[in-house]
């Protein structure tokens, strides 16, 4: 049997947490198939050390490839050592985590072994030995099950979706003696800018407190601010596009067709009407929460929970509410 | 310089899909098509370096059926040189698409190729990177700013939680997004010169699609939810629920 091949990302020499969920959703393939789960990790010298620790999440097999230059994503590099490692397997398929990095490398991968690739996917299932991806269209207005013709089968999967479960395997780590021909990356990167908050990107965050036109102005984003920090730390706050358009929040928080589509367990809109590109891009999360002044809003349509009125009394309640549970914890 | 754009002709983000009957993709019925928005920021992205070399050209392309000429028209009126139009069909794989415009790319001469980060139709989002490989080129992604200086481009690479400072040196391919390239409307002037560019229709290498669209269906329903109450008197029975029901707090 063929086996599957689960790509994991590492910054600053630790695995990330999509990692662990791309190597779970390879070990759910690999069981109905009958196959192993080898993970790939490609980072800086060293980086193998950590890397036993995937056995934990379902891999019989961790492959490294280790190079000085991979501190950082480095695309040109990246590509190279993966499609060696895709091609010196011979896989049934190769999973990707479709974050930044991910989303950068795999279509890369996807042309150097000319393997047809679909992205963001949010259910794999197999049916009568083959492949079946599920992946939103139109930013979620759609779902488009796709089958892929030709092997290895690229698939990159939606952070957040499928859950890290823990399955104890082997996690046998063995270094991988890839070509590389540094000589040929001609993408450098000079450095990475955090932003000021060490906050997740709202596409990887567990909860998500997004804020409408119903704030009324960039100024009281500061409530939206206290409520995230009393929920904890796997929060982010997320925008409509109405607020981005208007200068009040960076595009990078937008969530919906033209921004970012997100899966939290828990998404909280305040103020925000629920166009029907918003409601796209955050109608996958676990739990939806809606804030809003107006009962007829279409946001109350897909939330499972709803209070009518005044986001600037609701919003401070909230918090305190959260933070005296946190206290008691 | 020279900068070619690619575009791709999508249904309006705020339209509502009927999915066709034979459920292999969307009913176009009624619908309104625009510039994917992504391809807008490339689009402007491009005019600005052009205007900021002072010297140069920027020619929109894309794969598409006939009525793609309409996009291409909205190109060329915000300010495109000329267009060209690759009769075909763009269908989910990114990598049909990619070899389809490689080939009219691959002797064009181009300094920088531009895509939108992601078509917001199919949301592959992997058509500029392929397109890169196949031609050999260097390629940045999800650009929110691009500079061109000393024959190298220097892009704010958007990441999970701030940006990367990438650079390659030119030809290259880089995909946008929005950032700070709020697109400009086209003028009246501009809508009556786009008549007259020249828009050149061309077939396009034909597919070998491997991604193969077995079914297209509406998310499911979520449950009917429920309003907790009003005002800020309903907030401990939502932190109760939260907790005690769905469990995420």
């Amino acid at each position: 049997m063929k086996n599957i091949l689960a790509v994991t990302e590492q910054r600053e020499g630790a695995l990330r947490r999509v990692s662990h969920e791309v190597v779970s959703a390879a070990r759910g393939l690999a069981d109905a198939l009958g196959a192993e789960v080898h993970a790939l990790v490609v980072g800086p010298a060293g980086i193998g050390d950590s890397a036993a620790e995937l056995g934990r999440w379902g891999a019989d097999r961790v492959r490294v490839v280790e190079h000085e230059a991979f501190g950082l994503y480095n695309p040109d590099g990246y590509a190279q050592a993966v499609a060696a490692a895709a091609k010196d397997g011979g896989y049934f398929a190769v999973l990707f985590p479709a974050s930044a990095m991910g989303k950068d490398l795999a279509p890369r991968v996807a042309a150097k072994l000319d393997a047809p690739l679909a992205t963001d996917a949010t259910a794999l299932a197999i049916q009568d030995g083959d492949l079946v991806v599920t992946r939103p269209v139109y930013a979620g207005k759609a779902f488009a099950r796709v089958a892929l013709d030709g092997e290895p089968r690229l698939v990159s999967l939606r952070p957040n979706v499928f859950r890290p479960a823990e399955n104890s395997r082997a996690g046998t780590v063995e270094r991988l003696d890839v070509a590389l021909d540094p000589a040929a990356w001609r993408v450098r990167v000079r450095e990475v800018v955090a932003a000021a908050a060490e906050r997740p990107d709202v596409s990887e965050a567990a909860v998500v407190v997004s804020g409408g036109r119903g704030m009324r102005g960039p100024e009281h984003w500061g409530l939206l601010e206290a409520l995230c920090e009393a929920i904890g730390p796997r929060c982010s706050l997320g925008a409509s596009r109405a607020v981005v358009d208007a200068g009040w929040r960076p595009h990078s928080e937008q969530v919906g067709q033209t921004g970012k589509t997100v899966s939290p367990q828990l998404y909280i809109a305040v103020g925000i009407s629920g166009a029907i590109q918003h409601l796209a891009g955050m109608r996958t999360a676990g739990t939806i929460v809606a804030i809003n002044k107006d009962p007829e809003a279409p946001i109350f349509k897909v939330a499972d929970y709803g209070i009518v009125g005044d986001a600037f009394e609701i919003v401070p309640r909230l918090t305190d509410e959260i933070r005296r549970l946190r206290s008691e914890e | 310089m020279k900068i070619i754009v690619c575009v791709k002709r999508v249904p309006e983000t705020e339209a509502r899909i009927r999915i066709a009957d034979d459920r292999k993709g969307i009913d176009p019925a009624g619908l309104k098509y625009i510039v994917s928005p992504y391809d807008e920021y490339a689009l402007e992205a491009g005019l600005r370096l052009k205007e900021a070399a002072g010297q140069g050209e920027v020619v929109a392309l894309t794969l598409g059926d006939a009525a793609a000429a309409e996009q291409l028209r909205s190109a060329l009126a915000v300010g495109a040189d000329r267009a060209v139009l690759l009769k075909g069909a763009a269908g989910m794989d990114g990598l049909a698409t990619a070899r389809a415009l490689a080939a009219e790319l691959k002797d064009a001469g181009a300094d920088l190729i531009l895509f939108g980060m992601k078509a917001v139709d199919d949301d592959q989002q992997q058509v500029g990177p392929m397109v890169a490989e196949l031609l050999g080129l260097p390629c940045i992604t999800v650009a929110a700013e691009i500079e061109v200086k000393d024959g190298q481009v220097v892009c704010h690479r958007e990441i999970e939680g701030g940006y990367e400072v990438v650079e390659a040196p030119l030809p290259a391919v880089v995909t946008v997004t929005k950032g700070k390239h709020e697109p400009r409307y086209p003028s009246l002037k501009g809508i009556m010169a786009a008549k007259k560019k020249p828009l050149e229709e061309k077939e396009a290498q034909a597919g070998g699609e491997r991604v193969r669209v077995l079914e297209l269906s509406y998310p499911p329903e979520r449950p009917p939810g429920r309003i907790v109450g009003e005002g800020a008197e309903a907030v401990p029975e939502l932190v109760r629920l939260l907790r005690e029901e769905a469990k995420v707090l």
